[in-house]
């Protein structure tokens, strides 16, 4: 019976990466290597002040007396520091204001993703989607920058934010994921080259949606990109990233940090689609993906929700998490995590439950498929003085084939009597009998892996902007195409 | 008006060669399902051994037999599951070799199954599956996909016709059904996808007196002289209420007894053991 199911499994067409392709246009580089020349090489390209330089250093010299985390249940291949080029950069002949000036082939190639930078699409009467765009090292282009200014919200690319928003920067730049947090973080905050900055002031809710989509294009690159959000009291923002590169028989390294901090009252939804190039069928190439995401609700009433859809990399290595240090704040924690062929997740989330009656909740879907695996590891931690706290858990995890693994790494800490942990686990199959009830109803036993796996993410995918919700489902059927041997 | 008047008469002459065509073409476009020394088993163990059946557009047969004969592993081969390996004998569905489509191309054609056991499928909507169906079914026989609003008038029309709540449809595939519940929604399925041939394997098991009626109902009005059920069932009961036009008795993997629906009350009083004794 299962061996029928396994078959139709793999009958079910061989998916090629859509977004393997690669944009031929003029690059700088850093030398090749990493060095504290390296790091000048980087701030002083991006004509930094001082305190970013020093910042850049200090990590970097933390960095050197760390050894890579081996704990995650993942076969990692040693990484050369020294073959990696850390800084490319689109070389622009100069400073672009106007969309006019961008590249073209610029322009095509997010065009080619599917990512306007036209802010002239926008629907009359429809809000629309505000766009930072990085390719390598650096963003090229942030759209709806003057509309949002008018509410007083910041949004532009992290290196701009250095540059004329240094005290923000400086005051919450390292203050939820400091540099000595994790052997990635350190590098990361070595040699960070650009991301998104947002800042949303107190009482305002932002208009739109905010996104950034980052864009490997370069060959033997690493991309370490930082996000920083801030949400001032009473504040809200939905914010977006989505994520594609180049198909490539090497592995490229992906470091990324994401900050966000809420203030009393604010709320700052973080969704993510996360399609790095996975490798190919027999685990060749693709990103190593080593993320660390984390938001603080620092007043009374905050609330973060991370959302995230991982599809790509052939590493996965990233637990987005929540700081409940106001009182009443709420964290939570959407993800469906899916890994075909020769992909390895691990990944989930830790709610630090610090203040009085914080709440949490962590729905966590995996979906393993070929010879896959897929972890959720999670941490609930529930503090002596965060009474009456309350986490509920959900993680399961939906097995396509024999040859995948599904793994379940809960730890789960409460320090006082009067908080309430509740954690479910499933673990299930694609039956034959499911594939078979769809096929005799008509439907393609494609398209009914693709309704099943999806009615099995609903729960997450409902989370989703709308504006995401339609491509992550898609996603989803893509990924798992040519699945199980 | 004068015109058509010419053409009849011309169809008269034609009548007289029909006549001498034959019956095999008239023979052909009523026959739906036609199997002949049907050899079929799972895992290397034969089930079916050697079944003929005939159903013909517009009737209604019911295939009866103790447990273990099997029943639903005839209905299964139909469907095309693929577990089951058919190792002798021929199934045409309106003249064509069967074994040579997909389950879905069966499907496609107007094959329906309605299953003894539904199962659940968490997260997916009766609506958003049966529009999934549909426009697979639509995209198939090269017609556009159902218009939003269509479908849904369309849903509202054959829900009224199986009695059948509208929360329902809003519901996971099967998931949490009563026994009830999962029966009307295979009937439900039915009368959406309107099939040339359905199968209701063992529909009548597990259901109260007021859902077999419910299903019952559904059945006979989707009865019309261009369609055929095959009704899978190990009582009368449901025959009080589907009135079949043949009764065959599968036994061992043959069908050893056909008749009327005279036949269902004598296996009634008698039970199976009669044709056991026969059989030896």
């Amino acid at each position: 019976m299962e061996s029928e199911a396994n078959k139709i499994l793999d009958e079910v067409t061989q998916g090629d990466y859509k977004y393997g392709f690669v944009t031929d246009i003029e690059t700088e580089y850093a030398p090749i290597g990493l060095s504290e020349d390296t790091i000048r090489y980087i701030s002083l390209k991006k004509k930094e002040p001082d305190f970013m330089l020093e910042f850049r250093l200090k990590a970097y010299r933390h960095w050197l007396t760390m050894a890579q985390p081996k704990w995650a249940h993942l076969n990692i291949d040693p990484i050369n520091f020294q073959d990696i080029i850390f800084y490319a950069a689109p070389k622009k002949k100069k400073e672009v204001s106007s969309l006019d000036e961008v590249d073209p082939e610029l322009l095509a190639t997010f065009n080619k993703l599917g990512i306007s930078l036209d802010e002239q699409k926008k629907l009359a009467g429809v809000a629309g989607v505000a766009v930072d765009a990085v390719i390598d090292s650096v963003s090229v282009k942030t759209t709806f920058s003057d509309t949002l200014a008018k509410h007083g919200i910041i949004f532009c690319s992290f290196s701009e934010a250095v540059q004329h928003h240094p005290d923000l920067v400086k005051q919450y730049m390292g203050s939820v994921v400091p540099y000595t947090d994790n052997y990635f973080a350190a590098l990361n905050s070595a040699v960070f080259s650009d991301g998104s900055f947002c800042f949303i002031p107190k009482g305002v809710r932002c208009p739109m949606e905010l996104s950034t989509y980052f864009r490997i294009n370069a060959a033997n690159t690493g991309q370490f990109e930082r996000t920083l959000i801030i949400a001032e009291e009473g504040a809200y923002v939905s914010y977006m990233e989505g994520c594609t590169a180049p198909q490539r028989d090497e592995n490229q390294l992906h470091a990324a940090i994401v900050e966000i901090i809420a203030l009393k009252d604010a709320s700052v939804k973080y969704s993510t689609v996360q399609n790095w190039y996975p490798g190919d069928k027999n685990g060749l190439g693709g990103i190593y993906n080593f993320v660390t995401k984390r938001g603080i609700c620092k007043g009374a009433n905050a609330k973060i929700s991370w959302t995230q859809v991982e599809t790509g990399s052939a590493i996965t290595w990233k637990y987005p998490s929540c700081i409940l240090l106001g009182d009443n704040s709420v964290g939570e924690f959407y993800s469906v995590a899916v890994t075909n062929n020769h992909q390895q997740a691990d990944t989930g989330t830790k709610m630090m439950h610090l203040g009085k009656n914080t709440r949490s909740t962590i729905i966590s879907k995996g979906i393993s498929a070929g010879k896959s695996n897929n972890s959720y590891r999670g941490l609930v931690r529930i503090s002596k003085n965060a009474l009456n706290s309350r986490n509920y858990s959900q993680c399961d995890s939906l097995l396509l084939g024999a040859g995948c693994g599904a793994h379940t790494y809960p730890y789960i800490q409460v320090d006082n009597k009067s908080s309430i942990v509740e954690h479910e686990a499933t673990t299930s199959k694609i039956s034959e009998d499911q594939l078979f009830y769809c096929q005799q109803r008509g439907i393609s036993a494609e398209s009914a892996i693709g309704l099943i796996v999806n009615g099995y993410a609903k729960e997450v995918l409902k989370q989703l902007p709308m504006e995401f919700a339609v491509e992550a489902q898609k996603l989803l059927s893509i990924s798992l195409e040519g699945s199980v041997g | 008006m004068q015109e058509c008047r010419n053409e009849g008469s011309l169809a008269g002459e034609g009548l007289v060669s029909l006549n001498i065509l034959t019956f095999d073409y008239i023979k052909e476009f009523v026959m739906l399902l036609s199997i002949k020394n049907l050899h079929a088993g799972i895992n290397g163990k034969t089930i079916l051994r050697g079944v003929d059946l005939e159903v013909n557009k517009g009737e209604v047969h019911a295939i009866m037999g103790p447990n273990g004969t099997g029943k639903s592993t005839l209905a299964s081969v139909i469907a095309g599951r693929e577990v089951f390996d058919v190792t002798e004998g021929e199934i045409l569905y309106q003249g064509r070799d069967l074994q040579k489509l997909s389950i879905e191309d069966r499907a496609r054609e107007g094959i329906f199954l309605g299953f003894q056991y539904p199962v659940e499928i968490p997260g997916v909507s009766i609506t958003n599956f049966m529009r999934t169906a549909v426009n697979e079914i639509r995209k198939f026989k090269g017609l556009d996909p159902l218009p939003a609003g269509e479908f849904l008038r369309m849903m509202e029309e054959k829900k009224q016709l199986v009695e059948i709540t509208s929360n329902l449809t809003n519901r996971s595939v099967n998931e949490g059904f009563s026994g009830g519940e999962k029966k009307k929604n295979e009937i439900f399925q039915m009368a959406m996808l309107e099939p040339t041939l359905a199968i209701l394997d063992e529909t009548d098991s597990g259901l109260d007196i007021d859902a077999l009626r419910i299903v019952a109902n559904g059945v006979n009005k989707l009865r019309r002289h261009d369609n055929a059920f095959v009704v899978i069932t190990h009582y009368q009961r449901l025959l009080d209420y589907i009135v079949p036009d043949f009764v065959h008795v599968l036994f061992e993997g043959r069908i050893v007894k056909s008749g009327g629906k005279e036949l269902a009350l004598e296996l009634e009083e008698k039970g199976y053991d009669w044709i056991k004794k026969e059989q030896e």
